[in-house]
């Protein structure tokens, strides 16, 4: 139980964090901020790591090579799409 | 490697995570943020691969080389106008990663026998449910985005009905997974019933309320990660999906408030029909609507002193942005002003508008939000609507039993003269006229999104 007030405090916490922050950010930039953010809620894949790498049993390592490459998809493409993106961003002299 | 290192590792991925957030608040500095992301996304992952509880890198190995040999290219090679629909593709993947760990998870309770507490399995079945709603919604938003379905609103009779059976039927199942977390097949029912929940709810969808469908998606996908968090006690995943998850509810709220409508009448409720526009839009357009040519349209160009560009989903479908940039600097070169009104909601996706015109190099700081440019049409001398009919609509502030009563719009009616590029008089979205097409100021210029561009700056350069 004690874990689990551990864990919404944090949750709860890291909202008020992301509410404060994101109020912030300019409408021009409301794109890269989705597909960034996206990017980072492809943090799953750790959780994919650990279901691959473990191998209980056949299908829990099947699920977690289909997460791994699901995860890893929405990682690598979500920031390196966000970078090009911002890239266009910066000011032309 | 110890726990308590694995642990501070994901403190430092987490403020890495946090960081980049904070990068992005302005462009100077957003995209030293997004590589911070990055850097703590590569710290999280390594620190992850050195736990002891990984007996094999085979499959790690292959589903990162799989993975990334997807993403990549989807990445680099996709044009700026189709950012939606890739934006909306990555986002279910990373819904479908959450509802694969907790499956996994949930199978692992049998083996290892070792028994869930509650807060495990009410995490698993949250992953689930909210991991398949985001995939099988993104997954339809992509396909509405792209063109394989139809952008219009689709919706089968007493279709709340259904989608109430089905989040019934979710609720159900979690709560029999909850009671027994061994009996795995309640999780798979579960991840079933979610998955045709998904495409119910995003079916009803017409085009221009995609950018909330697409916002929420967005955080329904950190509410997933997170979830996943909480069943396997991994802060950085509670972290990071909290901030994402905040950062799809800021931007739904920021979309439903400019079209002045609640979260609810979106994702519910019906526009309302549109079976008087015909009648009165000839009533409204009678012999008022005015048409012009692209030569006409020159010679007011060439002794205005301030013009404002109005782009809508229009210039992204007529793919229009280089030549609406060539246009502004023919004009610029002759000392006129050159700025953008966007509105918040114009195009299919939060800021669609600004990255297609940043794609296009015009520099940033020439991009207005609709509260900076709307102080500035009563001194603006001409403003050329490029594919936008709804965000600039009078009937907003004039008519209360209008679909759009309230919607904050662009004042562009109150400039010298608005010049509309628009191939006909039929209506947007909302199914309605625009009196801003008869207004007394208001010339039509009829013609398709980037050819009639291309005509103004030929005859820009003959005047």
């Amino acid at each position: 139980m004690e874990s689990l007030v551990t864990a919404v405090t944090i949750f709860v916490l890291a909202i008020f964090v992301g509410f404060e922050i994101i109020t912030k950010i300019p409408p021009t930039l409301h794109t890269p901020l989705m597909s960034g953010s996206n990017a980072i809620s492809g943090v799953t894949l750790i959780g994919a790591l650990l279901s691959a790498g473990t191998q209980h049993s056949t299908l829990t390592a099947t699920l977690g090579l289909i997460a791994v490459i699901f995860a890893t998809i929405n990682v690598v493409g979500g920031f390196l799409v966000t970078h090009r993106m911002l890239k266009m961003f910066r000011r032309k002299d | 490697m110890p726990q308590v290192i694995v642990n501070l590792a994901y403190l430092v991925a987490s403020i890495l995570f946090i960081l980049s957030l904070k990068g992005l608040t302005h462009p100077r500095t957003a995209v030293r943020g997004n590589l911070m992301g990055a850097a703590g996304m590569l710290l999280a992952i390594v620190v992850t691969l050195l736990d002891r509880a990984i007996v094999s890198y085979d499959l790690i190995i292959a589903g990162l080389v799989v993975g990334s040999a997807a993403g990549i290219p989807m990445a680099l090679k996709v044009p700026m106008t189709a950012m939606p629909q890739l934006i909306a593709l990555f986002n279910g993947f990373g819904g479908g990663a959450s509802v694969l760990v907790a499956g996994a998870a949930v199978t692992e309770t049998i083996l290892i026998a070792s028994g869930f507490s509650t807060q495990v399995t009410v995490s698993i079945a949250a992953s689930g449910i909210v991991g398949a709603v985001t995939f099988w919604g993104s997954l339809v938003a992509f396909g509405k985005l792209q063109g394989f379905i139809s952008e219009k609103s689709r919706s089968l009779p007493a279709h709340q009905l259904w989608n109430g059976l089905l989040g019934a039927a979710c609720l159900a199942l979690a709560a029999w997974l909850v009671v027994d977390p061994t009996a795995t097949l309640s999780y798979w029912g579960l991840v079933l019933a979610s998955s045709l929940l998904g495409v119910m709810l995003v079916m009803p969808i017409g085009g221009a309320d995609m950018p909330v469908v697409i916002s929420l998606l967005n955080s329904y996908s950190g509410i997933a990660a997170a979830a996943t968090g909480f069943v396997l006690s991994n802060n950085a995943l509670i972290i990071a999906g909290a901030l994402v998850g905040a950062s799809g509810i800021i931007l739904t709220r920021i979309m439903c408030r400019a079209m002045n409508r609640s979260l609810t009448n979106v994702l519910f409720g019906v526009m309302a029909p549109a079976e008087r526009t015909s009648a009165a839009g000839e009533d409204i357009y009678a012999g008022k609507v005015k048409a012009t040519s692209p030569e006409e349209v020159a010679m007011l160009f060439d002794t205005a002193r301030r013009v404002v560009v109005v782009p809508g989903y229009g210039l992204a479908v007529a793919q229009a942005q280089h030549a609406v940039r060539d246009l502004a600097s023919a004009l610029e070169s002759r000392g006129v002003i050159v700025e953008y009104g966007i509105h918040p909601v114009a195009g299919r996706m939060p800021g669609h508008m600004n990255v297609l015109l940043a794609d296009a190099n015009v520099p940033y700081e020439k991009l207005k939000d609709m509260d900076e440019i709307n102080s500035t049409f009563a001194q603006t001398d001409v403003v050329l609507v490029i594919g936008a009919n709804d965000v600039v609509n009078p009937l907003a502030r004039t008519d209360a039993s209008s679909p759009i009563a309230g919607m904050p719009i662009l004042e562009v009616d109150k400039a010298k003269t608005v010049v509309v590029m628009k191939r006909s008089l039929s209506p947007g979205f909302a199914g309605i006229p625009n009196p801003l097409f008869a207004a007394d100021n208001t010339l039509m210029l009829f013609a398709d999104g980037k050819k009639g561009v291309l005509e103004l700056i030929a005859a820009l350069k003959e005047t």
